[in-house]
């Protein structure tokens, strides 16, 4: 042959290239070694996990921290099986990402061949949108289309299934220039002027607006305007949980993260509020309750965000606009005009002072106090992950921050295991930032297996290992609801985490009492040479407060730990 | 803007990507929400690469509206419409299989004709015809079919086409 021919592999690692791919998160498997095979002789960087879903959250954490979409390599059958849970995180809080798959041999799918597993059917649900490949030359179609669906609308993860067959045939098409066809995709087009007048004569003679801002806001890189738009009205701002750091935390207007197990305060103001205005969140059930005419019952509704199917799914808005978030606050904040607030504001900066977060620093050592040395030591800079559960909250709770992306945590999905191969994507995509992982010794222990991966790579990760010997969250609601009736959350027989480090060759830091915390931080974060862990032993039956138990409304809110019993909650989880 | 009938009987017309897979993904956006299909039709149009499918559904509307939009969002599907009745007009075709004696037979021909249903085969003890016509119609039929031994019905489900020079 006069010109040295290419494989569907090596044509899938070159479109990669093109597409500006740094690292590749994989596990290898028979099906995939085509595709590994192709990876020898390209500048993508392979990073292997321990685990495929380690792979797919390191995939995840390196696309929030960098915007750019994180891709991840894995066998067919059960890699690719160990990679739906990540695929789902990644779904529910609109994370952009490709996971390649192989696959069996085309003649031999449906038949029950080794390693077989309907990966396209299995993935359905849960993805933006998924291929199964079954031509050489479509790969390079397949590769622009998927990386366009990824990153563009509402982001979200995008699977390409790829028969070994078909990375080793050979593939004639060209590597650039593909031209798309997705006639059933499109961006929704810009509001007319009529629809932004409509939209901002809601405003009028609004004296307690409330401003809620979620990922959507997160995704468009909408915080300029959000502060803007916040300073024009006067109008006080609390974000989701996913959307921590859109707003400077600091800023007198910043009422902190609502829902569950959020501020008082900015639960308060949903309560009393008489416009909210939803910018990207979609009214989830941590923030709403299940009655939903419970919800800011006497206040204006306002909606915009760039999924149709979000608009009226939960609530009908008295106006919505569907959109980009900063490309529609740019147009609507010069229709708008200041709202006469000073006695709401009053009002919520009031409630601030009064009900602030606070723990304790005596009687033993809390997990609260621990978390808010970090972000003092941090201050906003270090970008944190958290793993799901009481840690998580407390972690909410008690960093702050003043720019978006430093705070990464699964939102929708509540994976336990995110927290730490979500530090180390985002320690690859961000090798100047401070990464701490925060995580429970529960939701740590899913993922440990990646201690090897973030040695190996000498990745300076600090994992805070908020250790308190229970399933804490469980444990908190069998306590409150089931009558203290303990059942499968006692964690007894966790290893001693600073002893495990070691045996990766990692640093350790033990934190036993509150005098300790400040000095054993700091060290820890002088601490560069790799990965280290500090495991904190906090007391074990700390409990998360405020907490609007499931299903409730704002007004619902238990501020303190309640001394009567209480009903169980209406919600689901 | 999205409308939807305030009843619960609901008819949604997709334009999809002619591509294997997309039935999957849009039956799951139906069972998701719990709503059971009661009849699908899919065909491709007259450009090869797309399909057109007409599902027939029952459920209230304002979990239609994000059934619809759900499947809107899907990357094959180019459009998902509700029509009413008023901008539409629907047809479907079946075959009913009648066991019948021979003294019995003008009777039943003569409730075929009213309908302008054809007989398409007949034996010494049984007749298949096939009734086109709208859900209306086809109900209509088999409520005086009910004193003949109906031995099988089967229907192809509704199809529905937008009045006029508008497109579905």
């Amino acid at each position: 042959m006069s010109k040295k021919s290419i494989n569907g592999a090596e044509a899938l690692i070159k479109c990669l290239e093109n597409k500006g791919v740094e690292y590749i998160f994989g596990y290898p498997g028979g099906a995939a070694i085509p595709i590994f095979d192709a990876l020898v002789d390209s500048k993508i960087k392979l990073i292997l996990t321990r685990h495929e879903q380690g792979a797919t959250h390191m995939a995840d954490g390196y696309a929030r921290a960098t915007g750019k979409v994180g891709v991840v390599l894995v066998t067919s059958g059960p890699g690719a099986t160990n990679t739906v849970t990540g695929i789902f995180t990644a779904q529910m809080d609109s994370v952009p990402m490709l996971v390649l798959t192989g696959q069996t041999i085309t003649p031999a799918l449906g038949k029950d061949a080794f390693q077989e597993a309907d990966v396209f059917g299995i993935t359905a649900p849960l993805v933006k949108h998924s291929y199964l490949v079954k031509n050489p030359n479509d790969i390079p179609r397949v590769v622009e289309e998927s990386f366009y669906i990824a990153s563009t609308g509402r982001p979200g993860p995008v699977l390409i299934d790829l028969p070994k067959d078909i990375t080793s045939a050979v593939c004639t098409a060209a590597l650039t220039n593909s031209e798309m066809d997705l006639p059933g995709y499109s961006l929704p087009k810009d509001p007319t002027d009529a629809e932004l007048d409509a939209f901002a004569a809601v405003f009028k003679g609004s004296k307690k607006p409330l401003l809620l801002i979620g990922h959507g806001a997160v995704i468009s890189r909408a915080a300029k305007e959000v502060k803007q738009l916040a300073e024009l009205l006067c109008a006080p701002v609390t974000t989701t949980i996913l959307a921590k750091g859109i707003f400077p935390e600091d800023h007198e207007l910043s009422l902190g993260f609502l829902g569950m197990h959020g501020t008082a305060y900015a639960n308060m103001a949903v309560s009393e509020c008489d416009l909210i205005f939803s910018i990207g969140s979609r009214w989830d059930d941590r923030i709403t309750p299940a009655k939903i005419e419970r919800f800011c019952p006497t206040a204006k509704k306002l909606h915009i965000d760039i999924d149709p199917a979000e608009i009226n799914k939960i609530l009908v808005p008295d106006a919505s606009i569907v959109g980009d978030a900063k490309a529609i606050l740019k147009r609507l904040i010069p229709r708008l005009k200041p709202l006469k607030t000073q006695d709401w504001i009053d009002t919520v900066v009031r409630n601030k002072k009064r009900y602030p977060l606070k723990y304790k620093i005596h009687g033993g050592l809390h997990a609260q106090h621990v978390l808010s040395e970090m972000n003092e030591l941090t201050n906003g800079n270090a970008i944190v992950t958290t793993d799901v559960g009481q840690h998580q909250m407390w972690a909410a709770q008690f960093f702050n921050f003043n720019l978006p992306d430093r705070w990464l945590t699964s939102g929708g999905a509540g994976t336990m295991g995110f927290g730490f191969p979500s530090a180390i994507g985002a320690q690859f995509g961000c090798p100047n930032d401070v990464v701490v992982a925060v995580v429970g010794d529960g939701g740590f222990q899913m993922t440990e297996c990646e201690l090897s991966t973030a040695a190996i790579h000498k990745l300076p990760i600090k994992i805070l290992i908020i250790d308190n010997k229970y399933l804490g969250m469980v444990r908190q609601w069998q306590e409150l609801f089931y009558d203290d009736r303990l059942s499968g959350v006692d964690l007894v027989g966790n290893p001693d985490f600073v002893k495990l480090g070691e045996a990766y060759g990692i640093k350790g830091f033990r934190i036993k009492r509150p005098a300790d915390v400040k000095r054993i931080l700091k060290r820890a974060l002088d601490y560069n040479e790799g990965p280290c862990i500090i495991h904190a032993e906090v007391v074990k039956e700390g409990n998360v407060f405020p907490m609007i138990p499931a299903g409730g409304a704002a007004s619902d809110m238990v501020i303190e730990a309640p001394k009567r019993k209480m009903e169980k909650p209406q919600g689901s989880t | 803007m999205l409308q939807i009938n305030s009843s619960d009987s609901h008819t949604i017309s997709l334009l999809v990507a002619n591509k294997p897979g997309v039935l999957l993904r849009i039956a799951l956006v139906f069972s998701r929400r719990g709503f059971n299909i009661e009849s699908l039709v899919v065909s491709p149009t007259q450009d090869g690469r797309f399909s057109r499918m007409t599902i027939s559904a029952n459920g209230n509307p304002s979990a239609l509206e994000q059934i619809v939009k759900q499947c809107s969002k899907l990357i094959d599907v180019v459009q998902a419409l509700e029509h009413s009745d008023a901008e539409a007009v629907e047809c479907e075709l079946g075959l009913i299989k009648v066991n019948i004696e021979k003294e019995r037979r003008q009777e039943l021909l003569v409730i075929l004709d009213h309908f302008k249903a054809e007989t398409i085969d007949i034996t010494q003890d049984s007749v298949i015809f096939r009734m086109t016509g709208t859900g209306l119609q086809f109900d209509t039929l088999m409520a005086m079919l009910s004193e003949f031994k109906v031995a099988e019905v089967v229907r192809t489900g509704k199809i529905v086409m937008a009045r006029g020079r508008e497109l579905t």
